[in-house]
């Protein structure tokens, strides 16, 4: 940045006009594939119950292990009979809905320990630090199927548990976000402003925070759909009579050489919608990190 | 005899220096019993090299840095604990102005927005009559209207400067205590933002604690100057007098190193040794490893800040006409 | 060198600590833990012997510190499903998962890295998009779903390879790809972005300018400084391959500790899944370890700035 006061900055045009002028321009055709799936999966997500043209447990005794692109059943039938397609909907539901609530339980949870942490220092600090290595420490999967192992599998648990995978991450940026805020930063001159210091984490460390933090819940929200889909694969994830990706995989794999459809169509969405994930997240980071441009 | 609009009696911050994990904790002693105060409307110059504690003595004035002894009073009132409900109203009467505007300044909102923020804080003005208060801000500190819409990083370092200070001016406070704040900009500009606080100052008569290590620049716009070294002030005098003649052979030597244009600089006090370490200070007089009048008594006894002259003191065991000492 | 080394330990003494304090708190409240270790169908007065033999009547405070003894002298209590030691039953399991997780670590390694850093120093070029785009796949498709994808190309279509059991070496050919396709992934991944950082620094471009040739460039002054992050990466992988051995041991029916650990948790055979546990907390805490002290022998400023 020139520091003479006669060159002048380039002014940003009216950012929100910008924004979509930017997108149109500056989105590469994979990423909008990507965004377009995601978008996808939300809406069947939401509308699943007008979208399903069956019930998850219907059995067509009939029309047993049917194959795709029958016109009653257009990605087939499983063994006792009950629509793919159907399940597949329900499925994406339950796991978007793990995902999406784990994610954010964990972004909060880490975002407040992290702050907390910056906060009061001394042994909040200590304390948050010490949990924060000792997740990291443990294989996320062993330890969700050791606590599953005491407790038994319910769905309320596989939320709470997915809710703490990855919240380590968030305590760490945000407590370094934090820390550099406040040191000589804009955080402490608000304070000197006097500004409640509900004022300065909401107003400001919080916002400016919020950018990485975004990053960091698109680079978890796909690892907690591999997570619960492989836990729900083992059986001890979702359980029946609910359906989930993994769990549809999971019952599927025994079909594998008479009917592969079963498996084939859950995995292919798992597999679509974690890369679609991870792409359009990379490339959110780029774009928000002004260091990159 | 107006009373001080803010006075700092024996301030003493002490804090412990770890080294590493299992090291035994040093003390630092980084201001060290300073007393001094500030009449409305004056502006006071604090001078000193880095470790002299003259940051540390700045916000010890504005309460953000506790003290292990010693008294601020602003107003009459002694200095609320930092953090609490009234600390943070009094901030709308002192402001401090730090040495990075960058940093200072939070990248997600347009200068108009924050230099807003403390009227907002302080609810200070009807919401309709804030924007024109913003306004007359900016123009005052000579940033242009069109600029209120930019964020931080779009403006140059000047720029952001003064933006800054238009914050810490909205609230109309009666105090302003700026460390380093033009250290950070380049030579040009440094001259216009000083002489826009002059200006400021005067015309508002806001009272002023400048702090910065360099003479030149504090030359400019403080009526009285005193001068830091190792936590202690070791002289204190009117801006022109410690200027034409300095007593202290610390500020004898800061002093001949300003180059006065039109003339050769001759005459210059080169200082032998390092610049201090607060952890380790030199026994007796602090200065007396650098200074080259120094005798028997400096290196064993401390000398206290006594009276010179007519508002002047000097903390020196070799200038004549001391009088009773002032403070130890 | 010393006090950096000591406080590292330290750490992981204080981490395995932790992690055995976790399955204390969880075993307790889950349950009787009399009951979990003797199993469901036991009489009374058994359960009340075994409760004074172990001293469970005693305060809670008394009992974590049994229980870290006992931990210590190896005794995780009886698999309620073998009667049999549960240490004993782990210890049998470990050669059958050693067998897939170390050829696997070693594909990771001997393909990712030299992948990644190819692809580093050939920006742009085919072999660069092409590591990009497999490691990317190699990430995101599950591993279940790779197995299984496996399975169904090359043992239901093609009739190359078993789908299971672990008679042959040619048996545990599909199981160890399936493992290693995912780390050489992100190995590939990581390994590229750090050595892209390293090469866009300027020691590099005044390494070239001093006269060096482009390959010791590369080999003395770039290599050296990537490893610090794929050292990192590497350190985390090893210390979680039992997780990745998991699924894959399941699907393949592979005799070892990951399949072990799945039927344990589906028969809540506790004594067998806490042995497990902590086994694989040590051997992260462990690896974690030697990462570290690598680290500070690697870069010498993380061992200055720890020294004091």
């Amino acid at each position: 940045m020139s520091s003479t006061d006669m060159a002048q900055a380039q002014p940003q045009s009216g950012r929100t006009a910008g924004v979509f002028s930017t997108l149109r321009r500056n989105v590469p055709l994979s990423i909008g594939l990507g965004m377009l799936w995601l978008v996808t999966m939300v809406l069947v997500a939401i509308f699943a119950d007008l979208l399903r043209p069956y019930g998850i447990t219907a059995m067509d005794l009939a029309n047993r292990l049917a194959t795709p692109g029958n016109v009653k059943h257009w990605l087939g039938t499983d063994e006792l009979g009950r629509d793919v397609l159907a399940r597949l909907i329900q499925s994406i539901r339950v796991s978007l809905v793990i995902a999406f609530s784990a994610t954010i339980l964990s972004a909060v949870f880490g975002t407040v320990l992290g702050f907390a942490a910056a906060k009061f220092r001394g042994w909040v600090e200590h304390l948050v630090l010490v949990l924060a290595d000792f997740q990291a420490a443990l294989p996320f999967l062993i330890m969700s199927l050791a606590v599953l192992a005491f407790f038994g599998s319910s769905m309320l648990l596989i939320v709470c548990l997915m809710g703490f995978y990855g919240w380590e991450r968030y305590a760490r940026i945000a407590r370094g976000l934090a820390i550099s805020a406040s040191a000589q930063g804009y955080a402490s001159a608000v304070v000197q402003l006097g500004a409640t210091p509900f004022r300065v984490y909401f107003r400001h460390i919080l916002p400016n925070v919020a950018s990485t933090l975004i990053v960091s819940m698109t680079l978890t929200f796909p690892e907690i759909i591999l997570m619960e889909s492989g836990l729900s694969f083992l059986g001890l994830g979702v359980q029946p009579p609910e359906t989930s990706l993994g769990n549809m995989v999971g019952f599927g794999r025994e079909y594998l050489t008479r009917a592969p459809w079963i498996m084939l169509a859950p995995a292919v969405v798992i597999m679509l919608t974690t890369l679609s994930i991870s792409l359009v997240g990379d490339w959110l980071r780029d774009k928000l990190d002004p260091t990159v441009r | 005899m107006t009373a001080p609009l803010i006075k700092a009696d024996s301030l003493t911050r002490v804090y412990q220096l770890r080294r590493g994990l299992f090291g035994k904790p040093t003390p630092v002693r980084a201001v060290d019993g300073v007393s001094l105060s500030v009449m409305p409307g004056e502006a006071l110059g604090i001078v000193g090299e880095s470790g002299s504690g003259k940051s540390t003595l700045g916000r010890m004035l504005l309460g953000i840095d506790p003290g292990q002894s010693g008294t601020v009073t602003f107003e009459g009132k002694s200095m609320p604990t930092f953090g609490t409900a009234e600390w943070r109203a009094l901030r709308a009467q002192m402001q401090l102005v730090y040495q990075d505007p960058l940093a200072a300044l939070d990248r997600r909102l347009t200068i108009a927005a924050q230099i807003g923020e403390p009227l907002d804080i302080h609810d200070l003005l009807p919401k309709d009559e804030r924007p024109a208060r913003v306004e007359a801000l900016m123009a005052a500190v000579g940033l242009r209207h069109d600029q209120a819409d930019r964020y931080p990083h779009e403006l140059s370092g000047g720029q952001r400067q003064r933006a800054v200070i238009a914050r810490a001016l909205a609230t109309r406070p009666k105090l302003l205590v700026c460390d380093e704040p033009v250290s950070a900009l380049d030579v040009s500009i440094q001259a216009q933002v000083v002489n826009m606080l002059c200006d400021l100052q005067e015309d508002n008569g806001i009272a002023m604690v400048f702090i910065s290590h360099d003479l030149k620049v504090v030359r400019n716009i403080a009526d009285r100057v005193a001068v830091m070294y190792l936590g202690r002030i070791v002289e204190e005098a009117s801006s022109d007098v410690i200027f034409a003649a300095p007593k202290h052979p610390y500020t004898q030597a800061l002093v001949s190193s300003v180059p006065v244009p039109g003339k050769p600089l001759v005459g210059r006090t080169i200082l032998q040794g390092e610049p201090p370490n607060p952890a380790n200070r030199p026994s007796g007089c602090a200065f007396h490893p650098r200074c080259p009048l120094a005798a028997d008594i400096c290196r064993t006894t401390v000398p206290a800040l006594r009276t010179i002259g007519v508002q002047r003191t000097a903390a020196c065991h070799l200038v004549e006409g001391a009088d009773a000492p002032l403070a130890a | 060198m010393i006090r950096f080394v000591f406080t590292r330990l330290l750490r992981a003494f204080i981490t395995i600590l932790a992690v055995v304090t976790f399955a204390f708190v969880v075993l307790r409240m889950s349950g009787d833990p009399a009951q979990v270790m003797l199993g469901p169908d036991v009489p009374q007065d058994a359960v009340d012997a075994f409760r004074k033999a172990w001293g469970l009547d005693q305060p809670l405070w008394i009992q974590y510190l049994a229980y870290i003894r006992s931990i210590f002298t190896g005794d995780f209590g009886v698999s309620m499903r073998d009667k049999a030691s549960a240490l004993q039953l782990v210890l049998e399991r470990i050669p059958a998962t050693l067998q897939l997780t170390i050829p696997a670590l070693v594909l990771k390694l001997l393909i990712g890295i030299p992948a990644g850093v190819y692809a580093a120093l050939h920006r742009q070029s085919i072999i660069d998009r092409g590591v990009i785009m497999l490691s990317i796949l190699g990430f995101t498709i599950p591993s279940f779903v790779m197995g299984l994808l496996l399975v169904l190309i090359f043992s239901v279509s093609l009739g190359l390879l078993p789908s299971g059991g672990q008679d042959t070496w040619m048996h545990g050919l599909l199981p160890t790809i399936t493992m290693s396709i995912g780390g050489i992934g992100i190995l590939a991944r990581f390994s590229r972005s750090a050595m892209i950082e390293v090469m866009g620094q300027p020691y590099i471009r005044t390494a070239s300018a001093k006269g060096l040739k482009w390959p010791d460039v590369v080999w003395q002054h770039a290599l050296p400084n990537a490893a610090v992050p794929i050292v990192t990466i590497v350190g985390f992988m090893v210390g979680s391959l039992i997780a990745g051995a998991v699924v894959v041991e399941s699907i393949f029916s592979w005799p070892g500790i990951g399949r072990l650990l799945v039927v344990s948790v589906a028969n809540r055979d506790l004594a067998v899944v806490q042995c497990i546990l902590l086994m694989i907390a040590a051997t992260m805490v462990i690896s974690n370890l030697i990462v570290d002290v690598l680290y500070g022998w690697l870069d010498p400023r993380l061992r200055a700035q720890t020294a004091h």
